[in-house]
Parts: structure tokens; C-alpha cells; sequence
């Protein structure tokens, strides 16, 4: 009750806060470094091949020595910018990047074979922008409360909000929670590398001195992605075919297009937010549960497969509602829940900056420059997208060859740069084939990347609480922990239980 | 039996020796996190979370042996020629640049190797525009970002060539 009072305080808290980060946005330079942000996520999100995760990893060493905020800004630029463009590609090709996107490849792709690419994407955009920005105002209206709550938090909550999210992190990726769970375990014992911190001994360095500084999230995470998914395709080359459809006709909506898309935006954007901004991320569920809303609700279920805009509209808004989504617990608690939310939290620890409640007191001016500063990214994305998809669509005639041996050389550059030594070049290398392996035997990665994030972060919480008596026992005490160890729990085992939504999801594939 | 059962209790062997795979990353992390000495810290010791984790490798060992016994649904077909000369690329790369060969060079090489495995068949004009490529990078991230990258002949000449142009402008 105390909490909900306090929510009122809060508006006022958050206008006030958000004027203060527009200031900041607004900036000319702020603007700039936005404006770059969204141009080269949208370019990498339509190349297949890069995701937001791998272009955000390619950029951390590169802006090592810019400053701080503009850097934060421009990452938030690609990640919004990154998911505008990858829809374009599932329009235009049918080739989903990721799995959130399959159901706008599935009718996007088939209203673009019949002449309607140019409605398909203006909806996507249009869609992605009122879902982005209404996703973030609740990032700002939320973040408030959460971090109120979040400073009462011990340490023992912490590390049982970090296992609920270990476990839906890899429980909702992938199709099998065996499989994700053993992701997220590689990446934990991946975290173990290094010289411990309490103790000062090294863990798992077998004698290697490049071993005690910790494994890099940005090597795993190039490794894994760009390595690993170009040995992928190369292997796969001469069994697939790729074939771009081209926009024909009008790009614009008509009036018939907007009727039947603006409910499956807003509906999309309900499905998406709060499950992006629980500690469950994910935006495959909310993408699912949106599609098969919506077919359920069309006048005309019988177009469903055929290339119906409500089954772009909607999928489209809660892709983007449940990324924006899992800005809330990166930003007010420290917890990354995906990817590129992983890849987000490097950029931050590059500047020693830990976000979390302690950030939103110390350093305000920026969190809220970057939440104002969503804002106008989504409304520079939906300003450029549209008119610049003609250039867009040129990126993808870059021959096949020469993107990804482009790829690769920007991938090692940021390694070598930050490490020229052939260990760390084998090392990601190593992790190049390690995410071949997963994309070959169908084992999520993002789970790995996110394990060797939080696994020093859980290890440290559970060692604090259990400083003075090693009882495990002694977590169950708090009851904030108490109920998040029930939930980890539930989450455990509700995948198992739910075995008809993977069902549903392997039938659309 | 039948032909049916039979196909579908056949082992998927990937999946046994990826089980296989975690059993031996478990014991390692066990072994690892016995050697530590904990005897000095108090609460927990170094060696929990390696415990911890070795454990929950090993029971996941469990789980992949199961779902391989249980058999897979048959894979795509790949080819390993393009992932060698992936590989190939790697460590030219890394041997140049451990031998003192410098970036462009391995860069080159690595982008060439790169493209021949995505089925191009043009080695020297893809040598050409990885130097290229090399090139600009090299200048971007040593004169723009003010980073390193390891050096060699041909970017000793290219910095000797540069202050000598800087030098003769002023």
C-alpha cells in the first residue's frame, strides 16, 4: 500500500526527471552521437549476420576514450535502431536474425511476394515506434519505484533475483530448457576464469597469464556471434537460398492499413513490455502470445500465412515493447536479461559506471539523458527509417562474401587492439567455434553471455550474504528472497509443463 | 521390433559426446576448485561457486545424455572445407601477428581466406581489398581513435611516410 502511494510522488518525480534528461539528450553533440547510433544500428541490423548484441560488442573497444553518456546514448541508438532494421530484412528476405522476429518474416514476407513490402514495413515502423516510445515512458515511470524498492534489497535478495533470472533467461531462449540451462552453465564456469576477489587466487587459469584478467564479454561475445554465425553460414552456404523480395507499389499505409494495424500495436505493446521488463526477458514469448492473438482476432483469420498486417503489426510492437522492456532491471537493478542488455552492462562497467538505484542518485543526469534520449531515437528512427529504406535495401545486395569476411575483420580488429597476443586471438577464436557448435547442435547463446556477466555479480552477492554463517539455510530468511527462490523455482519447472508453446513455436518454423 | 521404435531409440551421437564434453568441463571445474585454499577466508570460500557450478554441469551432463539416448530429428547437411579455410585464416592471422608481420597483412589475409570460403574465387582481388580495408582501419583506429594495433614493416613505413608528409607540410 505504502508502495502504491508513493507511486503518485513518483509522476512527479519522473516529469521532473525526464525534462532534466531531454536537457541533456537534446544536446547538440547528445543528438549527434543519437543520430549515429540509430544510423549504424539500423545499417547492422539489416545486414544478416550482425544483431544489435555483436554491433554494440564490436563498438565498446572503439569508444573506449569517447566520453561516457554520448557513448551510453549511441548504444541505445543501435539497439533500437538495430531492431527497425532487422525487421526489414525478415520483410524483405525471410530471413528472421533472431527468433522474435520470425512472425513479422512469416507475413511480412508474404505480403512483400504479393506487392505490399512498402505497407508491411511502414506498419513495422510505425508499430516499433508507438511500441518504443510507449515502452519507454513506462521505463521512466517505473524506474522511479523500482529504485526505491531496489535500495531495500540485501544481498541475499539479490543473488535470488539473480537466479530466478539465470533460470528464465535460459529456460524462455531456445526450445529445450535442458539445453539453455546448459548454455547459461558454460557461461558461469566461463566466469569462474580469473583471479578470485575475496581470496586473490586464480581460478581455471591453468598456468596461462592472459587467464587472471577476467574473460572479456566483448571477446565471448564477438566469438560467439560473428565467428561463430559466419562459420555457421559458410557451412550451410551451398544447402540455403536467399532471395530479396523488392518493394513494389506504394510505401505508404492506406487508410484500410491503419484501421486494422493500430489495435495490434497497442496490443502488442501490452504483451511485450511487462514481459520484457520482468527478469524473464525474452521477446519471443511476447511475440508468440501477439501473433496468435492477433489471428485470433482478425476479421480475416483465413489470410494469416498469406500476409496479413495485423500479424506484422502486432509481433513487430512487442519485439520492440519487450526489448525497451528489459531496459527496466538493466537500468534499476543491474540485470541483464538478454543479449544485447548484457552487452549493454559492458558499455556501462567500461566507464566503471554499475547501474542500479545507486546510479539514478549519482549520476542522474545521464540514466535520464538516456531514457529522454530513447525517445528521440525512436522519433529519428521513424523520421529516417522510411525514407532511407531504398538505402537500406542496398546494404543487402553487398555480395555475401565480402559482408562477412568484412564481418570478421571488424570482429578481431576490437580484439586485437585491445589484446595483440595470439592467446587472446586463439582464445576467440576458441569461443568462435564453441558458438558454431551451439548453432549447430541448437543451444541458445545469449544464455552464455549473460552467465559470464552475472556469475561473478551472483557470486559475490551469495558470498555477502553468507559472510559471517555458511548456512545456505540463511537466504530463506529474507522474505523477498524467500519468494524469488519460490519463483526460480516455479520457472524451473514451468517450461517442462509448458511444452505445448514450444510445440506451437517449432510448427511456425 | 519395429523399424519405427528402432529409429527412434537410436543415440543421437553428437549429442552423447556433448554430454560426454560437460561430464569431463565438470570434473575440471571440481578439480580446479579443490586445489584453492579456503582454509583462510571466512563464510564461503573460493571453492563454493566452482562446487556450485561443477554440479550443475555434471547434472546437465545427465540431462544431454538423456535427450541424445533419446534420439534427434535429422540435421541439415554442412560442409567443413569453408570452416577450415575460416580456421585457415585464423591462424595466419595469428601467426603474422605473433611473428611481428603487423595488421594489415594478417587482416588481408584473414578478409581473402574469409571470402573464399563464402565461394569466391578471386584470391588476389580479394587480397587487394582486404589491404584496403586494413589500410583504413589502420589509420582510423591508430590516427582518429588514438588505439593500438600491432605494427609490423609495411606500418613502420606508413608512420615513417606520414610524419615525413606532416613534416614537410608545416
Amino acid at each position: 500500500v505504502e508502495f502504491l502511494s508513493s507511486l503518485g510522488t513518483d509522476v512527479g518525480t519522473t516529469f521532473q526527471a525526464l525534462g532534466l534528461g531531454l536537457g541533456a539528450a537534446l544536446q547538440p553533440i547528445n543528438l549527434l552521437y543519437a543520430l549515429i547510433g540509430v544510423l549504424l544500428g539500423t545499417a547492422v541490423g539489416v545486414l544478416p549476420g550482425i544483431g544489435p548484441a555483436l554491433t554494440v560488442a564490436l563498438l565498446l573497444p572503439v569508444t573506449y576514450r569517447l566520453d561516457p553518456a554520448g557513448s551510453l546514448i549511441m548504444f541505445a541508438g543501435v539497439y533500437y535502431g538495430g531492431m527497425y532494421g532487422g525487421s526489414t530484412t525478415a520483410i524483405l528476405i525471410n530471413t528472421p536474425g533472431e527468433s522474435a522476429s520470425m512472425a513479422t518474416a512469416l507475413e511480412g514476407n508474404a505480403m512483400a511476394k504479393r506487392g505490399r513490402g512498402g505497407p508491411a514495413l511502414a506498419t513495422a515502423a510505425v508499430g516499433s515506434f508507438v511500441a518504443g516510445t510507449l515502452a519507454t515512458l513506462g521505463i521512466a515511470f517505473l524506474a522511479p519505484a523500482l529504485t526505491r524498492l531496489a535500495i531495500s534489497f540485501g544481498p541475499e535478495d539479490y543473488f535470488a533475483l539473480m537466479c530466478l533470472a539465470f533460470v528464465t533467461v535460459s529456460a524462455t531462449f531456445g526450445d529445450s530448457p535442458v539445453k539453455g540451462l546448459t548454455s547459461l552453465f558454460l557461461g558461469l564456469a566461463l566466469g569462474l576464469v580469473g583471479i578470485d576477489q575475496v581470496s586473490g587466487q586464480p581460478r581455471l587459469t591453468f598456468g596461462v597469464p592472459q587467464f587472471l584478467d577476467r574473460i572479456e564479454v566483448t571477446t565471448l561475445a564477438v566469438g560467439l556471434f560473428a565467428i561463430g554465425e559466419a562459420l555457421y553460414v559458410a557451412s550451410r552456404r551451398r544447402h540455403t537460398e536467399e532471395k530479396l523480395e523488392p518493394v513494389r507499389g506504394s510505401l505508404w499505409m492506406s487508410a484500410a492499413d491503419w484501421a486494422r494495424s493500430w489495435k495490434p500495436w497497442l496490443r502488442g505493446t501490452a504483451f511485450g513490455f511487462p514481459i520484457g521488463a520482468l527478469p524473464a526477458g525474452g521477446a519471443e514469448i511476447p511475440t508468440f502470445l501477439s501473433y496468435a492473438t492477433e489471428r485470433r482476432l482478425a476479421k480475416h483469420p483465413e489470410e494469416f500465412g498469406k500476409g496479413a498486417i495485423e500479424g506484422v503489426a502486432g509481433p513487430e510492437a512487442a519485439n520492440n515493447a519487450a526489448a525497451a522492456g528489459t531496459l527496466v532491471p538493466l537500468l534499476t537493478l543491474g540485470l541483464p536479461t538478454s543479449a544485447t542488455a548484457a552487452m549493454l552492462l559492458a558499455g556501462f562497467q567500461q566507464y566503471n559506471l554499475t547501474p542500479g538505484p545507486l546510479l539514478f542518485e549519482t549520476n542522474a543526469t545521464l540514466v535520464w539523458g538516456l531514457i529522454a534520449s530513447l525517445l528521440v531515437a525512436n522519433l529519428m528512427l521513424v523520421v529516417l527509417n522510411l525514407p532511407l529504406v531504398g538505402l537500406w535495401v542496398k546494404l543487402l545486395a553487398i555480395p555475401q562474401p565480402w559482408l562477412y569476411a568484412g564481418i570478421l575483420v571488424f570482429a578481431t580488429v576490437g580484439t586485437i587492439a585491445a589484446k595483440p597476443s595470439v592467446i587472446d586471438i586463439a582464445t576467440l577464436v576458441a569461443f568462435g567455434l564453441l558458438g558454431f557448435l551451439m548453432r549447430r547442435y541448437d543451444y541458445p547463446v545469449a544464455p552464455v553471455i549473460v552467465g559470464l556477466i552475472l556469475g561473478p555479480e551472483a557470486e559475490k552477492r551469495l558470498r555477502n550474504a553468507l559472510q559471517i554463517d555458511p548456512d545456505p539455510l540463511q537466504l530463506l530468511q529474507s522474505p523477498i528472497a524467500a519468494t524469488l527462490f519460490a519463483l526460480t523455482a516455479i520457472a524451473l519447472v514451468a517450461p517442462f509443463a509448458l511444452r505445448g508453446l514450444a510445440r506451437f513455436r517449432a510448427s511456425e518454423d | 521390433v519395429s523399424e519405427g521404435a528402432a529409429r527412434r531409440s537410436k543415440p543421437d551421437l553428437p549429442g552423447l559426446v556433448i554430454a560426454a564434453a560437460l561430464f569431463v568441463a565438470a570434473a575440471v571445474v571440481a578439480a580446479d576448485g579443490a586445489r584453492l585454499n579456503f582454509a583462510a577466508t571466512y563464510g564461503l570460500g573460493p571453492e563454493a561457486m566452482p562446487y556450485l557450478v561443477a554440479g550443475g554441469l555434471a547434472l546437465l551432463a545427465l540431462g544431454n545424455a538423456v535427450l541424445a539416448w533419446q534420439g534427434s530429428a535429422p540435421r541439415e547437411a554442412i560442409d567443413r572445407q569453408p570452416i577450415l579455410l575460416i580456421l585457415g585464416g585464423f591462424a595466419l592471422l595469428a601467426a603474422i601477428i605473433g611473428l611481428g608481420g603487423g595488421f594489415i597483412v594478417a587482416t588481408a589475409i584473414l578478409f581473402a581466406a574469409t571470402a573464399t570460403a563464402f565461394g569466391r574465387r578471386a584470391i588476389l582481388t580479394d587480397l587487394a581489398i582486404g589491404l584496403g580495408l586494413a589500410l583504413v582501419i589502420y589509420l582510423l583506429f591508430v590516427k582518429a581513435l588514438t588505439l593500438g594495433l600491432p605494427e609490423g614493416p609495411l606500418e613502420r613505413a606508413l608512420d615513417a611516410g606520414y610524419s615525413a608528409v606532416r613534416g614537410s607540410s608545416r
